[in-house]
């Protein structure tokens, strides 16, 4: 078979974890205003300071146009149709797990992250968000003993609001962009790590966004703080179920790393990305975002982007601290009509800062995948040096990659390197595979998983085989 | 009868490449098959292989009875058609030890033999590699990504004792090697050469059908069989050259 042919019958992917848990949830209703921001805020009994944060955040974003520069065609977003407070109502405070709803226990199982004691992954902990809501938070006991922080947005504003107050927003200002000044206004929850000075967290972190509303919108917040000579590797997980309508998911992280610190932060997304025709799917407008603050501080991103029918993101290092180092290294698979414009920006500030970008694109069925990066070496960072590489994988021939590099520099003695690669996938690299026995869809996933090697490196070693799995899910059916 | 091509054309794009070529292999038989550059012979190997870049426009080919043109490639190699390619490709990122062994197990699985998990099939490629003398240490490289010629036919030497074919196409495995490689690839084939296998070598050179002698010695010109023979006709064209099987043209074109 050859490979053209073998992309035509595109069909049906199943997506395992489309289904709805049935769950009683306290909403309000839909549209946004100021009164809604108020409610939000009252509903989560926030202090003064943070609905401040919101209530300017909301001013701003009143300002502000939906960004169009990106290569995403979708239909205009109604803001006024969209649920922005929804949670499953269970008893306000959780002392336990046993007293967090079965409903919600089963639905994380089902979805593979075992919450209850006996079942949990070992040396994970993992903060479980349903709707946008913290539902429970695993070896929270055993991190305390480390001085480890890791908890709900919502909990941490009541019992670290000085930690809350200095560094939400410090990363990603309010008004940095109209995603991140919605989320600023009306997020509901999300979770919140410290690590307190020459702690190497004993364990991985983790946390499990659900989606499970159709109307209601998405608005997580993530904060990670990590003190001189501190480290943490902490990795998201993001599922959705099956909707012929789209839901809106707008998420800010933010991370802070001081002095010799390392913040190393792994995404595996798998929301919903619609049906073959491209009817439903998540629209994910997030804006991530780390600042090496210290010298010689470290901040990595890695990601695995295989859902959502719309993703917009752009994971940047803001590189102040001298010699500190930026990484960015990205899987971004596009099949039927997804569309990713994605990438990242590295922001030198210090002097000597470095920073890679390996960002690997595939493109299958009817798809679109954009790179776009930006590299900015300001005036201070003498000897500062990125390198960049984008390659892109096209499937078919009806799938679209494009790479926009986007290079600012106002320092000469700064170092800026970009490589870039398209290829298809090789019809005697299929052909060999297949002349050993191998079916064509495990060879195309095998070609297309080689060819993301580099990245799957990168990965926490739990979840580098998940990635791969991943994947050849994401592929079946794209060839016939 | 193992193999048996009858009268086979086939052609990339709109040119024919093969011309009407006949060749009946046997259990328990090698055959050698020679020829000028250009003339088909990689084609004829790809053909049964089942390639997509070339479409067969007549006559048929039968693989222990069944229409060997029906299976897909995977399914041809399942049952037991290996072809050692004159260029194997590099596929960068995925591990040689991962690709040998889920090849191995598809190869198993159709035999009715259980699989191998990951512990297990380790033990034996290593046992196996012996014999091509290569070294485990390929195992944990990209499959032929940075290989040397050399290197690269020992790994198809390795994946055909690793796959047992009944049918075994080695096309110009031998070509660049040095005088050891070409003794551990000859010793690799004789090994695999038992009699309910047949092997069809594509070869050059007298010093590999020296070390494996040929029961039937092909010459392939122009994308047809011209000359059957044994291996004298071999010996012969060592010396002679392909010219004068043009002199001879035809002349001598019984089948085995
Ligand atoms: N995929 C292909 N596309 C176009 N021409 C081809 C292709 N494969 C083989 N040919 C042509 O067919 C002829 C036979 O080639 P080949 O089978 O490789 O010969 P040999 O192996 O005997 O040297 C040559 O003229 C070659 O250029
Ligand atoms: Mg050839």
């Amino acid at each position: 078979m050859s490979s053209a042919a073998a992309v035509e019958a595109l069909n049906k992917t199943p997506y395992r974890y489309g289904f709805v848990t049935n769950i009683e949830t306290e909403k309000i209703s839909k549209g946004l205003d100021e009164s809604v921001v108020r409610l939000i805020s009252s509903k989560k009994q926030e202090p003064d300071f943070m609905r401040q944060f919101r209530l300017k955040a909301y001013a701003q974003w009143q300002t502000m146009a939906e960004p169009d520069w990106a290569a995403l065609r979708y239909p205009a977003i109604d803001y006024q149709d969209i649920v922005y407070y929804s949670a499953p109502r269970q008893k306000e405070q959780k002392a336990s797990l046993e007293e967090v709803d079965p409903a919600l226990l089963e639905t994380f199982d089902k979805l593979g992250i075992p919450l209850s004691e006996q079942k949990r992954l070992s040396n994970v902990a993992v903060d479980a968000v349903f709707d946008s809501v913290s539902i429970a938070t695993t070896y929270k006991q055993k991190l305390a003993e480390h001085g480890v922080v890791f908890c709900s947005m919502g909990e941490a504003i009541k019992d670290h609001p000085e930690l809350v107050e200095r560094y939400l927003g410090s990363v990603v200002p309010i008004g940095d962009n109209f995603f991140a000044a919605l989320n600023s206004a009306v997020f509901s929850d999300g979770s919140f790590v410290y690590i307190p000075k020459g702690v190497q967290c004993p364990m991985e972190l983790s946390t499990y966004f659900r989606i499970n509303s159709d109307d209601a919108g998405q608005f997580e917040r993530t904060l990670i703080i990590a003190e001189e000579r501190a480290s943490v590797s902490y990795l998201e997980g993001c599922t959705a179920p099956m909707f012929d309508t789209n839901q809106l998911h707008a998420a800010v992280v933010e991370l802070v790393a001081l002095d010799d610190a390392s913040i190393k932060y792994s995404t595996v997304q798998n929301w919903y990305a619609g049906d073959e025709n491209g009817k439903g799917g998540i629209y994910n407008f997030v804006t991530k975002r780390g600042l090496c603050k210290g010298r010689r501080s470290r901040i990595s991103w890695t990601q695995v982007e295989t859902g959502s029918a719309i993703t917009w993101k752009y994971p940047g290092c803001v590189l102040r601290g001298r010699d500190s180092v930026g990484e960015f290294y990205s899987v971004a698979l596009t099949n039927h009509h997804q569309q990713a414009d994605t990438g990242a920006k590295m922001v030198h500030i210090g002097p000597g800062s470095r920073s890679t970008v390996i960002s690997k694109g595939i493109s299958s069925g009817h798809s679109a995948n954009s790179y776009r990066g930006l590299v900015h070496m300001g005036p201070q960072a003498r000897g500062a040096r990125n390198f960049s590489q984008c390659d892109s994988m096209l499937i078919g021939d009806q799938a679209a990659a494009n790479t926009h590099p986007y290079i600012q520099s106002r320092q000469p003695e700064a170092t800026v390197e970009h490589e870039a690669s398209t290829c298809n996938i090789s019809e005697d690299q299929l052909f060999y595979l297949q002349s050993r026995g191998i079916e064509p869809e495990a060879a195309v996933s095998m070609l297309v998983s080689g060819f993301c090697r580099d990245v799957f490196n990168q990965l926490p070693m739990e979840f580098a085989a998940e990635a791969d799995k991943l994947l050849a899910l994401k592929l079946e059916g794209s060839v016939g | 009868m193992l193999l048996s091509i009858e009268n086979l054309h086939a052609c990339v794009e709109e040119n024919e490449i093969l011309r009407g070529v006949s060749l009946q292999i046997r259990a328990g038989e090698i055959h050698a098959l020679m020829g000028r550059n250009g003339s088909g012979k990689s084609t004829l190997s790809k053909v049964i292989a089942g390639h997509p870049a070339y479409t067969v426009t007549a006559g048929g080919i039968h693989y222990r009875g069944q229409d060997l043109l029906a299976l897909s490639p995977e399914d041809r190699a399942r049952s037991g058609v290996f072809l050692g390619f004159q260029y194997p490709v590099e596929i960068p990122g995925v591990s040689n030890l991962e690709f040998l062994r889920v090849s191995c197990n598809a190869r198993r699985q159709r035999r009715g033999q259980e699989e191998l998990d990951t512990f297990a099939f380790e033990d034996h490629v290593r046992e196996t590699m012996a014999i091509v003398q290569m070294d485990p240490a390929f195992l944990e490289r990209s499959v032929n990504e940075g290989f040397s010629g050399g290197e690269k036919k020992r790994n198809e030497i390795l994946q055909m004792a690793l796959l047992e074919p009944l049918v075994a196409i080695l096309d110009e495995t031998d070509s660049g090697l040095d005088i050891d490689a070409l003794r551990i690839v000859a010793n690799g084939v004789r090994r695999l050469a038992l009699p309910t296998t047949a092997t069809l070598l594509i070869t050059h050179y007298q010093r590999l059908l020296d070390a494996i002698t040929p029961d039937f010695v092909h010459v392939m010109a122009e994308g047809r069989i011209l000359r059957t023979g044994d291996k004298d006709l071999a010996m012969a064209l060592e010396q002679r050259g392909y010219d004068w099987i043009d002199e001879t043209n035809g002349s001598d074109t019984r089948q085995p």
